[in-house]
């Protein structure tokens, strides 16, 4: 066994700058995980703690058995569940149509979704409320679906189009010799091929969806509708916020993002790039 | 017959999710051309006046409007430098895989993941005026004056900056990342043989090879700066006195507490454009290569 390489001093630097660098990133969310331990007194207490002393679980226990988080985080899961899995079926049945067929009007098509991707959410929101108006959807938790998987199309359309172009055609070409139809094609060929993209699409689309705030906080009026971010929003008081509870809560509605997070870490990079390589 | 035959298949492929995306986007994009020259009424049955371009004059005349403006474009010029420069610093520093290289990744990336109403909140409690920022200011580094960061116009864009650099720098680092794989050895090697030294190498090897992911990194960070809107609304709500209002948060406010849909459309044209022109003129300088060195 060859004796490991001491890090030099170039090395060293490199590794210092880099663990304070990480701990200006990271102790914003420490110091929030411990004011969700802390007391109403305790949590603008100069000097402040760092470890919550007495350590309470109350604001947890209001948060979990005495409020309406369960519901929110229901409501939530719902939405971003739903809408996730209808986004991305529509965008990888579209993302099989442009890259499969020949037809005339696609490229224009395909530049109408390429603008879609550039205009910023908050630009159409306006009109959108008038359309949820109309649709009568607004205060609903359709509402939030129908308009969050519009909104996701585009760029997974776009991920996905890439994905299906590169695709052999040969395997498409056997099956159809099978007898095998154009939805059995997609369904049973196409998209257990395209499964990393697939996933990439899937954790972005749910983590839009999960922390999306402005067309939630416009839409729903009525608290038994709320998704998490609008609960947590509201939770700040117009005088004197319970910080212990805000953070409690926040806690509770970040969990799910950070396990999903940690979990697929390897289609972020790729999700990520896919928009990049282009330039 | 054979037509259909062709057609049929691509046509009930892409016809539910384009169906969709035709009503729900590009209608309202057309819609909200058309709502920026009336004077609308949501009200079912009520006329809404045609006002022509009176609502684009009205933002042209309408000081609160330059203000929101200016300081969308001051929340810009203070987090895109920032996180392109640190974004890359910390990709430099990360390339070379090592074993806490994973571990690193992690942490810079966690803001990014994190919901803008979470960390706004976060970052509203350690600027406080008994919060962690000022503890740190006041007792670690000896300044005497607590600053009531959002009381004020600088300090708290100060405050809405620091927040949207810190969950910024996790994005850039990861594209700079996978672009920096992308930098060929070889070129790196024989510029090291060449004895060019670690800044010539980074100027004429790696600056080049990653130009394409500075070009997407800088065009989605500026589009982004100017979409700033749920950090304000937290942390601030616009104030004090409408002091931190930026474009989104007003036209936030005019379409939905005044009911103005009409001018909060002619707003968020005004910004689509804004934002367009601003992509178009830095794929033009991007284009240039003069501009690469």
């Amino acid at each position: 066994m060859s004796a490991r390489r001491l890090p030099g001093p170039a090395q060293s630097f490199r590794l210092v700058t880099l663990a304070f660098g990480a701990l200006l990133m990271v102790t914003p969310f420490l110091y929030m995980l411990s004011t969700s331990f802390k007391g109403q007194q305790y949590v603008l207490k100069l000097p402040p703690q760092f470890i919550p002393d007495p350590a309470t679980l109350s604001n947890y226990e209001r948060i979990l058995l005495r409020g309406d988080f369960g519901h929110y985080f229901a409501n939530s899961l719902i939405v971003a569940v739903v809408s996730t899995t209808l986004a991305v079926l529509l965008s990888a049945m579209m993302a099989y149509g442009f890259a499969r067929y020949r037809f005339p009007g696609r490229e224009l098509m395909f530049r109408l979704l390429l603008i879609g991707l550039m205009i910023p959410a908050m630009m159409l929101i306006v009109p959108q409320f008038v359309l949820a108006k109309f649709f009568g959807v607004l205060d609903s938790l359709v509402g939030l679906i129908i308009f969050y998987v519009a909104g996701n199309l585009a760029l997974n359309t776009f991920l996905l189009r890439g994905f299906f172009e590169a695709l052999p055609g040969e395997l498409d070409q056997a099956m159809q010799i099978d007898g095998a139809g154009h939805w059995r094609r997609f369904w049973n060929l196409a998209l257990p091929l395209a499964r990393p993209a697939l996933a990439t699409a899937t954790i972005f689309t749910f983590l839009a969806t999960w922390d999306e705030f402005a067309w939630a906080l416009t839409i729903i009026t009525t608290p038994e509708n709320q998704t998490l971010p609008i609960a947590v929003a509201l939770l700040q008081g117009p005088k004197g916020t319970q910080w212990g509870l805000v953070f409690a809560a926040s806690i509770i509605a970040i969990l799910p993002v950070i396990a999903v997070f940690l979990t697929f870490q390897r289609h972020f990079v790729q999700g990520l790039t896919a928009g990049s390589v282009k330039g | 017959m054979k037509l259909w035959r062709t057609y049929l298949p691509p046509a009930l492929f892409i016809a539910p999710g384009f169906l969709l995306f035709l009503v729900c986007i590009v209608y309202p994009m057309l819609q909200a051309i058309q709502m920026s020259f009336f004077d609308w009424k949501l009200v079912a049955g009520a006329a809404s006046t045609f006002l022509g371009l009176d609502n684009y004059v009205r933002a042209f005349n309408d000081p609160r409007f330059w203000l929101a403006l200016s300081n969308s474009g001051i929340y810009m010029a203070f987090t895109v430098p920032p996180q392109i420069a640190l974004g890359l610093g910390v990709a430099l520093l990360l390339k070379d895989k090592g074993p806490a290289q994973p571990l690193f990744r992690v942490l810079y990336y966690l803001p990014v993941v994190t919901s803008w109403v979470v960390v706004s909140l976060l970052f509203k409690y350690l600027f406080a005026d008994r919060g962690l920022i000022n503890f740190a200011l006041d007792d670690l580094l000896g300044a005497t004056d607590k600053i009531s960061w959002l009381a004020e116009r600088w300090t708290a864009l100060v405050a809405i900056c620091a927040l949207g650099v810190w969950k910024g720098i996790g994005w850039s680092m990861m594209i700079f990342l996978a672009a920096l794989q992308g930098v060929p050895k070889e070129l790196e090697e024989a510029a090291v043989i060449d004895g060019a030294n670690r800044r010539q190498r980074f100027g004429a090897v790696t600056l080049p090879a990653i130009w394409p992911a500075m070009i997407f990194v800088t065009i989605m960070l500026v589009i982004g700066g100017f979409n700033v809107f749920a950090s304000v609304l937290v942390m601030t709500n616009g104030g004090p006195g409408g002091a931190t209002e930026v474009l989104l948060t007003y036209m936030y406010r005019q379409a939905f507490e005044f009911l103005d849909f009409g001018y909060g459309s002619a707003l968020a044209v005004i910004l689509t454009l804004i934002v367009f022109s601003l992509s178009a003129i830095q794929l033009k300088l991007f284009r240039n290569p003069e501009a690469t060195r």
